[in-house]
């Protein structure tokens, strides 16, 4: 079925064959997000098996085409998308023919300067939002609010959530805060207020480091060292620029259909359907998690559970890593890294590669197949979805 | 024995960021100075809409015109904040969402009411207040508490 294709074939595929992150910091010290980019690089493609020649296409945004000249890596496909999103673009230009080995790399140090812990890329810019002290605590907590007025969650479901996340990276020797812990969900409510109803342990942390993906054509997988990962699904919805118009809940479209506060319910019907799988299917949930209340609302959005009932869904053990929705497992943004724009979000895809090959050390999800990673959030009006397997479909 | 509430929440009077307007939004501004609290309407499908724009997000008429609001809404959303985004804010404040009885909504700060007491679909009121540098800024009260 993956035989030697002409790369021109309509039916070419593309895998995902190498990942890699360097080591993550709170500040890591004598590096530069250049840097670390190189070192993110060469270490996804030592894991895949291929040598920097191999390299037709790069992804670094927004450092791609700097990243080409430095590398010499010319002429080279660059891709344009961030985050999570780049993944599926890599494996698009793969199959239509414009790349057979695709570099996605990101890396952050020495961005967060100003007011240390606010991400600088998420400060608000717009006349309409700045004077009123919005930042992206403030913008997803208002989101939160909507569903606790209108569902009832509270803070203790919000804090069984970032209890739980933080506890994967106790157990994480790679993660930032690796045995920080352990945490239970009183420790989240005890830490002071940001912006309610989120709690400082509620939040993402700020922290430095890189990370890389390999993406090649199924008709390199001879030259692959590493087991490949297959893209089932992917979805990408968005409402709009990210911190520029208020982060209603009931913002909607000219189409109908999902509202904000549902972002990513779209994008999930959309992989789940074309990877001919359903939720049941799933082993382990990688979504991003800029702020506790998020994992409710994307475990709702995704379908994992009935709109309304995230709170208790989670409250239940159900997200732990030996229940049956095991979140994030890492320790994601609050525990493990969250290393600029880009990073933060290749790294859920990164962790779900390790899941579905057996390489998650002491927070492995046993026989773990197939893995959805998300990235995005209500706060910020976008949510993209990818879902993982080692068998293609 | 009940807990003493927090005192209300006020205003903003620092430096605060502020992008400079265009040529679409210099009116809205030049509302507030005045102490009026603008919105864009469109001629064509007669939705109200904001933050401006140069076409009707409804209908894409670029017919519209700017009215005068009563000020008057109900709260949206909101969220208390104790660590500002930066130093020019005083803590603490709080970012609100508000459903505007024309039909639109808008980002705000809510004052005159205490942390404690602000309740879902609180009826609120506009009331403008000067921040440094000449910034006129319409936070939002709980009705009748000017």
């Amino acid at each position: 079925m993956f035989g030697l294709l002409d790369p021109m074939s309509a039916h070419r595929r593309a895998a995902i064959v190498g990942v890699h992150n360097t080591p993550q910091g709170r500040r890591l010290e004598n590096v530069t997000s250049r840097g670390l980019l190189v070192q993110a690089a060469l270490g996804a493609l030592a894991d895949a098996g291929l040598a920097l020649e191999d390299v037709d296409g790069v992804n670094a945004e927004p450092d791609a085409a700097g990243l080409i000249y430095d590398l010499s890596l010319g002429p080279a496909w660059q891709g344009r998308q961030f985050g999570i999103a780049a993944v599926p673009e890599a494996i698009s230009a793969i199959e239509s023919g414009q790349a057979d080995v695709v570099l996605i790399a990101a890396a952050a140090a020495g961005v967060y300067r100003d007011r240390a812990s606010t991400a600088p890329w998420t400060r608000p810019e717009n006349e309409f939002v700045a004077p009123w002290g919005l930042f992206t605590a403030a913008e997803f907590a208002l989101v939160a609010r909507r569903h606790m007025i209108t569902y009832g969650t509270t803070p203790e479901h919000l804090a069984q959530v970032a209890a739980t996340i933080r506890n994967n990276g106790h157990h994480n020797p790679e993660a930032v805060y690796y045995g920080r812990g352990p945490f239970k969900p009183e420790d989240i409510l005890a830490s002071r207020m940001v912006a309610d109803p989120f709690h400082l342990l509620d939040c993402s942390m700020t922290s430095e480091g890189g990370c890389a993906i390999v993406v090649a054509a199924a008709d390199r997988l001879p030259d692959v060292i590493a087991r490949p990962v297959y893209l089932l699904g992917a979805g990408a919805d968005h409402f709009g620029p990210s911190y520029r118009y208020p982060p209603g809940w009931d913002l909607g479209g000219r189409r109908g259909g999902p509202v904000n506060g549902q972002v990513g319910k779209l994008a999930a019907d959309r992989a789940f359907r074309h990877a001919g799988i359903d939720r049941p299917d799933v082993d382990v949930l990688e979504l991003y998690d800029p702020f506790s209340f998020e994992i409710i609302r994307q475990l709702e959005a995704f379908g994992f559970c009935e709109p309304g009932e995230g709170g208790p869904f989670v409250a239940d053990g159900h997200i732990d890593i030996t229940g049956s929705h095991p979140v994030t497992t890492d320790g994601g943004t609050m525990a493990f890294s969250h290393a600029g724009a880009s990073p933060q979000m290749l790294q859920r895809v990164i962790r779900g590669v390790q899941q579905v090959r057996g390489q998650a050390g002491p927070s492995q999800v046993p026989d773990a197949s197939i893995a959805l990673c998300s990235g995005g959030g209500a706060g910020a009006l976008f949510n993209v979805v990818t879902i993982l397997g080692t068998e293609p479909t | 024995m009940t807990r003493p509430l927090a005192a209300p929440l006020s205003p903003q009077h620092g430096h605060l960021p502020h992008a400079e307007p265009s040529p679409v939004t210099r009116p809205f501004w030049e509302g507030c100075a005045a102490g009026e609290l603008l919105f864009q309407r469109c001629r064509g499908c007669r939705a109200a809409q904001f933050p401006p724009a140069e076409h009707c997000r409804a209908c894409l008429e670029t017919d519209l015109g700017w009215e005068r609001g009563a000020g008057l809404g109900s709260l949206y959303s909101w969220t208390v904040v104790h660590r500002p985004v930066t130093p020019a804010f005083t803590v603490p404040y709080t970012p609100a969402i508000v459903d505007l009885d024309e039909g639109y909504q808008m980002m705000t700060n809510l004052i005159g009411v205490a942390p404690e007491a602000i309740t879902p679909d609180l009826a609120v009121q506009v009331e403008f207040h000067d921040t440094a540098g000449g910034l006129r800024l319409p936070y939002f009260r709980p009705r009748g508490t000017a």
